[in-house]
């Protein structure tokens, strides 16, 4: 472990008002609270606030997962995973199921996860409306009035365009029937994960300076319209690797012909398809 | 066969390794210390000291060294220390009005008690590459300091010498009993404080105060500002243990102040009078003290009942986007992997042009038929 550093990089008082901002998250699921977000040594935008959550809720017991686009070895992934090898010395583990912490960028694990498990997103954005409203003291303010017209006037003006509603990520949801929430830039293929799962789901913004959680068990509602129901992507092929039919795919470009292939983006549950084939 | 794309970590580590040789360059040249950048790149020290909101030129000479110069990566480097530090003590308002001054000087005034001081500055010089410099062996003359920089002389603030005939808005001290407020142990919300915005300008980037000073003068927030004065030199910073009960110092630092002054037309209940804009930074930046007092009044507008038009003038807008180290990492996380993204597109964009191709080809059929 680094010397002169304390477990897990935070002091300990930054731990409890972080901690402090998660309890009170939990408590209004959805609901972004403001918390006094640190430099790290990491840049913002590349995980700061997943990594503060993680710091502030990690133990010496934890053992750790780090994914970035589905992957444990994607780069950034890696730096993180690092450093808390680093700093607080616990174990790290590329196995969904053996992991009792995942902190995560752009994906939720194919295996769904269980009770006692914790889920950290890495958000870049945390307000769902702000591209329809830049100013943080009026979306502020629609949250608190739980004043959602925008959202949906967007999403019917999505279909008026293009016959359907033209987000791929970041697809907005409905916390427990209350606040409309950002699910981080996941592909909305994950989002029906979301709902009701039996781990605790943390989202930490650090530059933006705001952390929400999802309590397990909660309600998670994609916004759809009843004409125009929620719908996740689907591929017309399987996973080339391990065969699954199930899973998100990444499009892999394998020479100058424009010759392609697609593979499942969460590498963990495909090489486990993998090895049980074998 | 494909095999997905492994090594993150070989790569990395790779990559640090080259990293530390890029940065040494060539074994053939002797390598920096410390004190060379401090002592011959102060002012780059300086504004990574700034910006960094750490007074310590060691660290920021370290910071520049370990950056390959790069100020913005060493001001993170330098933030990224600060963050893990205790607080200890808040100090005592400095007194700007005793500072030992190296340079001072007016616009407002053609002569002032304590006088003009031109001190070290590159105002009158022309930018003219001095070819000798291109030698290692330079030993500039001394210099005598001016009569006028004696210690001696009182110097007043030129604010104060207008204040006494009524004619510069007074400066409204905020409950000095109140906790002084700071962006860095709890989030920024709106509307901001006056002296937290002055803490986030004085953290910003001097190149985004730079370009939103300059538009006010476009006409983009117009102030009027007359460069009322600027000074830069040492002070002392004194805090008050709470063992003790009064003010000790605990140190001198070197920080450049600027008051604009800029009119005010006055209103149906206020004469008119002059306002202020107020810069204060750390180390020789006159440029950013500038800037920074030029966005300091802008920010006042609401608060002179001014209309709020323009980018200088927006609160929110200039605080959420001041930070160079929230907006050097936000930016260029656009390089890390976006591909789970990308593909969500990629089927999207797919899936539309299918169905307007096959709305096309039935419109077609539709025309044929007729």
């Amino acid at each position: 472990m680094s010397k002169g550093y304390n477990f897990a990089y935070l002091d300990e008082q930054t731990k409890r008002m972080i901690r402090r901002a998660i309890l009170k998250g939990v408590a209004i699921p959805g609901y972004q609270v403001p918390f006094a977000s640190r430099e790290m040594p990491l840049p913002y935008g590349w995980g700061t606030g997943g990594i503060q959550v993680t710091a502030s809720v990690i133990g010496p017991n934890d053992v750790l997962k780090v994914i970035d686009q589905g992957a444990d070895d994607t780069t950034n992934a890696v730096s993180i995973r690092r450093f808390f090898a680093r700093t607080a010395g616990v174990k790290t583990t590329e196995r969904t199921s053996e992991a009792s912490l995942i902190q995560t960028r752009h994906r939720i694990p194919e295996q769904p996860l269980k009770e006692g498990q914790i889920l950290v997103y890495q958000v870049p954005i945390p307000e769902p409306l702000r591209w329809m409203e830049p100013r943080e003291t009026e979306t502020r303010k629609m949250h608190a009035l739980a004043e959602y017209g925008v959202m949906h006037v967007k999403l019917y003006e999505d279909i008026a365009r293009f016959g359907r509603i033209a987000s791929s990520y970041n697809y907005p949801v409905l916390v427990h029937g209350r606040y409309v929430m950002a699910p981080s830039p996941i592909p909305k293929f994950d989002n029906p994960k979301m709902d009701r799962m039996p781990a605790l789901q943390l989202f930490g913004a650090g530059r933006e300076k705001r952390i929400y959680a999802v309590p397990p068990y909660t309600s998670v509602k994609s916004l759809d319209f009843e004409d125009h129901p929620f719908e996740v992507q689907r591929w017309d092929k399987p996973c080339e690797l391990c065969g699954a039919s199930d899973t998100y795919l990444d499009e892999v470009i394998t020479d100058d012909q424009g010759a392609r292939m697609f593979v499942c983006s969460d590498s963990d549950a495909c090489q486990e398809r993998q090895k049980g084939a074998a | 066969m494909y095999v997905a794309v492994k090594g993150g970590e070989a790569a990395i580590d790779a990559a640090h390794k080259l990293l530390a040789l890029a940065r040494r360059g060539s074994a053939d040249v002797a390598e920096l210390s410390l004190d060379q950048i401090s002592e011959q790149l102060g002012l780059a020290v300086d504004r990574v000291m700034a910006e960094g909101s750490l007074y310590d030129k060691r660290l920021a000479a370290l910071a520049i060294k370990q950056a390959r110069g790069d100020l913005v990566e060493a001001i993170f480097l330098l933030r990224a220390f600060r963050t893990t530090l205790p607080r200890l003590a808040e100090s005592e308002p400095l007194n700007t009005a005793n500072m030992a001054v190296h340079r001072r000087i007016s616009a407002a005034f053609k002569d002032l008690p304590g006088g003009q001081i031109l001190g070290p500055t590159f105002d009158y010089t022309h930018r003219l590459l001095d070819f000798a410099l291109a030698e290692t062996e330079n030993q500039p003359e001394a210099v005598a300091p001016p009569a006028s920089a004696d210690a001696n002389v009182p110097m007043p603030h030129v604010a104060s010498l207008l204040h006494q005939e009524g004619l510069i808005q007074p400066e409204a001290a905020e409950d000095e009993t109140a906790p002084v407020a700071d962006l860095t142990r709890d989030p920024l919300s709106f509307p901001a404080s006056r002296s937290l915005r002055l803490q986030n300008l004085a953290r910003g980037d001097e190149g985004f105060l730079l370009a939103l000073g300059y538009s006010t003068q476009r006409g983009f927030g117009n102030n009027h500002p007359f460069a009322g004065e600027i000074r830069i030199g040492a002070v002392e910073v004194e805090i008050v243990p709470e063992e003790l009960g009064f003010p000790i110092a605990i140190g001198t630092i070197t920080i450049t102040e600027c008051e604009m002054i800029n009119q005010f037309k006055g209103s149906k209940d206020v004469a008119p009078m002059f306002t202020r804009g107020y810069g204060l930074v750390f180390g020789e930046s006159e440029r950013k003290a500038m800037a920074m007092a030029l966005v300091d009044r802008a920010l006042r507008a609401s608060e002179l009942g001014e209309e709020v038009i323009a980018p200088a003038q927006d609160e929110e807008f200039v605080m959420m986007h001041s930070d160079n180290v929230e907006a050097m990492g936000f930016v260029q996380h656009l390089k890390l992997p976006h591909y789970v993204d990308f593909q969500g597109e990629l089927v999207m964009v797919r899936e539309l042009r299918a169905e307007r191709e096959k709305s096309l080809q039935s419109q077609k059929e539709e025309k044929s038929h007729v």
